[in-house]
């Protein structure tokens, strides 16, 4: 430790250049980003085989059927969040960077909603029409999505990040992150049943939308500690 | 006040003078739950509308009181250790899980056994009852990560952050009643305010919960004694405790 590195941080767009690096890094392997969206299909269309088809009795399931299989798709694409940069040790100069560990993370979970959740919520009108949800339902539906769906990237990163270092994650992380998702899921599906009553959902709304505040000042802190946790082994 | 929590960082110290209040906390416990189960069993009165399947309440609420505890307990032992780095409420913390874990499928199950008589169901999914089912998938989720670490220090760091996210349940729980009107009734017992019950009621059920108090407080200097001496079975005092061959 003789010579003096000068490293200065980037004034701006750590964000915007975290952003580009994960996007480009992630569409190098288009498969990976279609597989959650194909399992969120699948998932939905084992609901009509193993309940029955009649629309009447899918129509009333249809908005805990699709978040349900939401929930899990994205918790199947958690892996994406940190993984390959552990593997290849980019994470760990990421946590030694100047830069403010903060926006790399907000950075992180921003490319993973852009990559599961906003996709997903694209897709959800098509699977909401297959199981006769009335079109004020699917418009809820797709609202709550957009707001529920960066709240379970947020959470998943916690999840994500306490787990990184270890090796055998998949069947953990679920257990970790799934009590967790509960209020979401249950403010979020809501609303879409109180839209399908006719009833209004702006307070459901309000609510997923304090939980994505409250999500975005203060889960990136959990993150951070989480990942300083997980790569100080 | 600091020195006292300076020494309490100490795992010897903490050793020796956890063994010197054992007895007395064994001995309350014992008293206080014969002392409330006699009571509560045998000469407190019966419900005018339940009968007598009440009295499980019995076990249900210090049941239910110690859950919550417990998980409080776990997480400020957890944020203790996470900031100051200190190796005991690391212990503490590690040690509350499976305590805590056991009281609130204690308390899940005896309310399906007062279910089943008084609401005609084992099992509603009501807000009281979801969110205590959700306090043990978390306490659960902790346990499994904590076993999933190989190295104690990073185990007992990333159980703390995990205990202190799932703190955001513990108000649910609490208010569930009051948020969302349902068919749980609202607490047996505040500090605020006088009891709906008579006093031949809630004294029984005032001893029980100190009683269960007592009781938490046994197992968990139990194991976490057991704990320290499996953490520091390398060190001198721990060498000599075991050659002097007593406890």
């Amino acid at each position: 430790m003789t010579a003096q590195v000068d490293v200065k941080p980037v004034k701006r767009g750590i964000f915007t250049a975290m952003i580009r690096r994960d996007l480009t890094a992630a569409f190098r392997h288009p498969s990976d980003l279609i597989n959650p969206l194909i399992f969120f299909v699948v998932v939905v269309t084992l609901f009509p085989l193993a309940v029955t088809p009649e629309s009447d009795f899918l129509r009333e399931i249809a908005p805990g059927v699709l978040w349900v299989s939401a929930l899990l798709a994205t918790l199947l694409s958690l892996d994406m969040l940190f993984q390959s940069d552990f593997q290849d040790g980019t994470l760990e100069q990421m946590l030694l960077s100047p830069q403010p560990l903060y926006s790399t993370i907000l950075a992180k979970v921003a490319t993973h909603w852009l990559l599961s959740g906003l996709p997903l919520t694209l897709l959800s009108p098509l699977l909401a029409m297959m199981l006769f949800l009335s079109s004020d339902g699917t418009q809820a539906l797709m609202l709550t999505l957009l707001l529920g769906t960066p709240i379970l990237s947020f959470i998943g990163a916690i999840g994500s990040a306490l787990t990184v270092g270890l090796r055998k994650t998949g069947l953990l992380l679920s257990l970790l992150v799934l009590p967790l998702y509960i209020p979401v899921l249950i403010f979020a599906s809501g609303a879409v049943q109180a839209a399908v009553a006719g009833l209004p959902i702006a307070g459901h709304l309000a609510l997923l939308g304090a939980l994505l505040a409250l999500a975005v000042v203060l889960a990136p802190l959990a993150i951070a500690t989480a990942l300083r946790i997980s790569l100080s082994g | 006040m600091w020195r006292w929590f300076h020494k309490l960082g100490s795992p010897k110290w903490f050793y020796a003078i956890s063994g010197r209040w054992l007895p007395w906390f064994a001995v309350a416990a014992l008293l206080l739950l014969s002392v409330g189960t006699v009571w509560a069993l045998m000469f407190a009165p019966a419900d005018y509308q339940q009968g007598n399947s009440f009295r499980i309440i019995y076990i249900h609420v210090p049941a239910a009181f110690l859950a919550q505890s417990g998980y409080v307990i776990m997480a400020v032992a957890g944020a203790i250790g996470l900031i100051w780095k200190m190796k005991l409420a690391d212990v503490m913390a590690k040690c509350c899980a499976p305590i805590g874990a056991s009281f609130t499928f204690l308390a899940l199950v005896t309310g399906a056994v007062w279910g089943k008589p008084t609401w005609g169901a084992w099992w509603v999914w009501d807000a009281r009852l979801t969110s205590m089912l959700v306090l043990l998938f978390l306490y659960l989720g902790v346990v499994a990560l904590q076993s999933a670490f190989t190295d104690r220090n990073q185990a007992a760091r990333a159980s703390a952050l995990l205990s202190l996210v799932g703190l955001v349940n513990i108000p649910i729980i609490k208010y569930s009643v009051e948020w969302w009107n349902t068919l749980h009734q609202p607490a047996s017992l505040t500090l605020t305010e006088k009891p709906a019950m008579p006093a031949e009621m809630w004294v029984p059920l005032l001893i029980m919960v100190a009683g269960f108090y007592c009781f938490f407080t046994v197992v968990l200097l139990m194991r976490a004694r057991v704990e320290l001496l499996d953490r520091e079975r390398r060190t001198g005092w721990v060498k000599d405790i075991i050659s002097s061959g007593k406890s």
